[in-house]
C-alpha cells in the first residue's frame, strides 16, 4: 500500500493525457492539460513526503530537536509553487487562444478546426 | 574564473529588455524599439564572442552557492556551466538572434505591437540561452517552459484563423512534452535526492541506485525532448507551426529554438548525465533514421515554401541526431575514439550548418512572400529578375541545404556518411546519401519554381525588398559559404567551437562531473 498515492498520481496523469488526446472539445482538452498539471505537481509533493515519527511542516521551531528526522522535504513544495506558475501561464495562453479561436471559427469543436493540412 | 561572471547576463539581459520592451512600446516610437532591440542583441552576440575566446570551461555558482559538505552531505545552489557544447550552442542562439532582429525591423512593420513582438522574442532568447547553460534540472524546465509559451505565443502572433490552429496545436503536444519532461525530473530527483546535472550524473554512475526507475526517467526525457526536437513521431506540430510564425520567428524556430531545446538537451542527457547504454544508442539512431527518411519524402510533394522548408527541418534534424547516436553506439561498444569524434564533428558541424540555411531560407521565404504576397510555389516564378539579391541568397542557400561543394552542407553531410559507412553501417550510409538526394531533388523544384522562369501574375509587381532585410540575409549567405571552408580549411576555429564540443559530449558523465568540482 506504500505505493498506492504514487499509482494514485500516475491514474491521474492518464486520465489527464486521455483528456487531451482523445477529446474533440477544445475546452475539454484545456482541462486535460490542467488534470496532467495537477497530477504531476502531486507527484512531486508526495516524493517530498516522509513518515516520520510525528510528521511536522519544513517549518524549524525554536528548540525543536528531531525536525531534521520527522519533517518532510520542502524542496519538492518549492519546485511545485514553480510549476504552478508556470502551468497557469500555459493555461492562460491556452485560454486565450481557445477565445479567438472561437472568434474564428464559430465552434470549439478541433474536427471543424482544420484549415491547416499536409 | 573570469568570464564565467558573463554567465548569468545570457540570461539575465534578454529577460530583462523582454519586460521593459511592453513598456517602450507606449512611446510609440518604433524607431526606439528597433534600436534597443539591435543594440540588446548585438550586445548578447559580443558577449557571445567574448566568452568563446576566453577560452576554458567555468561554472557560475548563483547567489556564490559553491558546493560545500556539511555532515558527510553535499550542499549546493542552482549553477550555470559552460562547457564546449553550451558555447556552440549560445554561438547559434545569438548569432542567429542578432541577425533575425535585423531582419525583422523592416520586416515586422506589416504588423502591429512591435513592443510585445520585441518581448516575446527576448524572452525565447533568454529561455533558450538558460536551457543551454544551466547545470540544474529543474532550472532547465522552467527555462524549457520560458522559450517555449514565447514560442507558443509568436506562433500565434498574426492572430488569423490559421496561425491560432496552429499554435493551439503546438501548444498541446509542446505541453505534453514538457509535461512529460517534468515527470522525469521529479523521478530523478525522487531517486537520486537531487537536481543538480552533476551529481544526478555522479549518483547514477555510482551504480547505487536503482537503474530501472532512472531508465523510465531517460524514456521520459527522450520522449519530452524528442517533442521539442520534432522527431518523427513526434512531429506533428512542427509542419504547422513553423510555417505560421512570421518569417523571422519561423528562422529562430527551426533554425534554432529545436536545436537549443530539443537537440541539445538530448544529447546533454544521453552523453553526460547517464552512462550511455547501447539500447540509449539505437534509439537515437532509430530515430535520427526515422525523421531523416519521413522528413525527407513528406518534402518533396510540398507547394508550399514554408511548409516545405519545415518538413526539411525535421529531416535535417534527423541527420544530427544519427550522428549523434552513432557516436554514442560506438563509444559504448568501445570502438574507436577517432570514428566517435568523427561522428560528433559531423554532427554538431551539421547543427551549426543547419542554423544557418535554414535561417536564412525562412528569412527569403519572409521576403518573397513580403515582395509577392503568396509563398504558394506554383504562384511565384521568375523572382531571379525581379529580386536579383533574395534570388542569389535563396540560390546559396538551396545549393547549400542541397549538399552541393563548396558549400557549408556539403562538407557537414560527407563527414556524416564517411562516420556511418566507416562503423560498418553501409546501408545507413546508403539510405543517408538517399535523403540527401532527395533534398537535392526538392530544391531544384524550388529554384525552378521560384527562381527561374518569366515574371507573371503576382510576381510581375514584386521589388527587392529594403536594405534591412536583404543584408542579414547576404550575410547568412556569405557564412553558408565561408562556414564550411573555414572548419574544413581553418584548424582553429574547429578547435574553439567544434572540436571543444564534441570533447564535452565524448567526455561522458566522469568528463562533465568533473566540471562541477563536487567535493568528495
Amino acid at each position: 500500500m506504500a505505493y498506492l498515492p504514487y499509482i494514485l498520481c500516475f491514474v491521474l496523469m492518464a486520465i489527464g493525457i486521455y483528456g487531451m488526446v482523445a477529446k474533440k472539445n477544445v475546452i475539454k482538452i484545456i482541462i486535460g492539460l490542467a488534470v496532467t498539471e495537477y497530477a504531476i505537481n502531486m507527484f512531486l509533493v508526495v516524493l517530498g513526503w516522509r513518515a516520520g515519527e510525528n510528521p511536522v511542516a519544513p517549518i524549524l521551531a525554536a528548540g525543536q530537536e528531531d525536525f531534521l528526522a520527522n519533517t518532510v522535504d520542502p524542496l519538492p513544495q518549492a519546485l511545485v509553487l514553480t510549476s504552478i506558475v508556470v502551468g497557469l501561464g500555459v493555461l492562460a495562453l491556452a485560454v486565450a487562444l481557445a477565445v479567438r479561436l472561437y472568434q474564428k471559427y464559430g465552434t470549439f469543436d478541433i474536427t471543424e478546426i482544420r484549415k491547416l493540412r499536409g | 574564473m573570469g568570464v564565467g561572471k558573463l554567465l548569468p547576463l545570457f540570461v539575465a539581459v534578454p529577460l530583462g529588455v523582454g519586460f521593459i520592451m511592453p513598456l517602450l512600446d507606449k512611446l510609440r516610437r518604433e524607431r526606439i524599439l528597433d534600436a534597443v532591440a539591435i543594440v540588446t542583441s548585438l550586445f548578447l552576440f559580443v558577449l557571445t564572442v567574448v566568452l568563446l575566446t576566453g577560452g576554458g570551461d567555468s561554472v557560475y555558482w548563483m547567489g556564490d552557492w559553491k558546493p560545500r559538505l556539511l555532515e558527510g552531505k553535499t550542499l549546493l545552489g542552482i549553477c550555470l556551466v559552460s562547457d564546449g557544447l553550451s558555447r556552440l550552442l549560445v554561438l547559434i542562439v545569438n548569432a542567429v538572434a542578432f541577425l533575425v532582429v535585423i531582419f525583422s525591423s523592416d520586416y515586422m512593420k506589416r504588423y502591429t505591437s512591435r513592443g510585445l513582438f520585441y518581448s516575446l522574442f527576448f524572452l525565447m532568447v533568454a529561455g533558450m540561452n538558460g536551457v543551454v547553460l544551466t547545470g540544474d534540472f529543474f532550472n532547465l524546465y522552467v527555462f524549457l517552459e520560458v522559450a517555449s509559451i514565447s514560442s507558443y505565443a509568436l506562433v500565434a502572433f498574426g492572430c488569423e484563423s490559421e496561425e491560432l490552429e496552429a499554435s493551439f496545436k503546438y501548444l498541446v503536444l509542446g505541453a505534453i512534452g514538457t509535461l512529460l519532461v517534468l515527470t522525469g525530473v521529479a523521478l530523478l530527483y525522487g531517486l537520486t535526492g537531487t537536481l543538480n546535472m552533476g551529481q544526478v550524473a555522479k549518483i547514477l554512475a555510482s551504480g547505487e541506485t536503482p537503474m530501472k526507475p532512472a531508465y523510465l526517467a531517460l524514456g521520459l526525457f527522450l520522449a519530452g525532448f524528442g517533442v521539442k526536437a520534432a522527431m518523427v513521431p513526434f512531429h506533428a506540430w512542427l509542419p504547422d507551426a513553423h510555417p505560421s510564425a512570421p518569417a523571422p520567428i519561423s528562422a529562430m524556430l527551426s533554425g534554432v529554438l529545436i536545436k537549443a531545446v530539443g537537440v541539445y538537451v538530448l544529447c546533454r542527457i544521453v552523453f553526460n548525465v547517464f552512462a550511455l547504454t547501447p539500447h540509449g544508442a539505437h534509439v537515437l539512431m532509430a530515430l535520427g533514421i526515422i525523421s531523416m527518411v519521413a522528413g525527407g519524402f513528406l518534402m518533396v510533394g510540398q507547394w508550399d515554401l514554408k511548409r516545405l522548408l519545415a518538413y526539411s527541418s525535421i529531416s535535417h534534424m534527423g541527420y544530427v541526431v544519427l550522428a549523434v547516436g552513432l557516436a554514442a553506439e560506438v563509444l559504448v561498444r568501445d570502438g574507436s575514439a577517432a570514428l566517435a569524434s568523427l561522428a560528433l564533428l559531423g554532427g554538431l558541424f551539421h547543427l551549426m550548418n543547419h542554423a544557418t540555411f535554414k535561417s536564412l531560407l525562412f528569412l527569403c521565404s519572409g521576403a518573397i512572400e513580403h515582395a509577392a504576397g503568396t509563398r504558394d510555389l506554383k504562384e511565384l516564378g521568375g523572382l531571379g529578375k525581379r529580386m536579383p539579391i533574395t534570388s542569389g541568397c535563396t540560390r546559396i542557400a538551396s545549393l547549400s541545404i542541397a549538399g552541393v561543394p563548396p558549400f557549408n552542407g556539403f562538407w557537414s553531410k560527407l563527414i556524416i556518411v564517411i562516420a556511418v559507412a566507416w562503423a560498418g553501417h553501409y546501408w545507413i550510409a546508403a539510405v543517408t546519401v538517399l535523403v540527401s538526394f532527395v533534398t537535392l531533388v526538392t530544391f531544384v523544384k524550388v529554384q525552378r519554381y521560384v527562381v527561374q522562369g518569366e515574371p507573371s501574375g503576382k510576381t510581375a509587381s514584386a521589388r527587392e525588398v529594403s536594405a534591412g532585410m536583404t543584408m542579414p540575409m547576404v550575410v547568412l549567405a556569405v557564412l553558408c559559404l565561408v562556414l564550411g571552408l573555414t572548419v574544413v580549411l581553418y584548424g582553429p576555429f574547429r578547435k574553439a567551437v567544434l572540436d571543444s564540443a564534441a570533447d564535452a559530449m565524448a567526455g561522458e558523465t566522469d568528463g562533465y562531473v568533473s566540471k562541477f568540482e563536487l567535493p568528495e
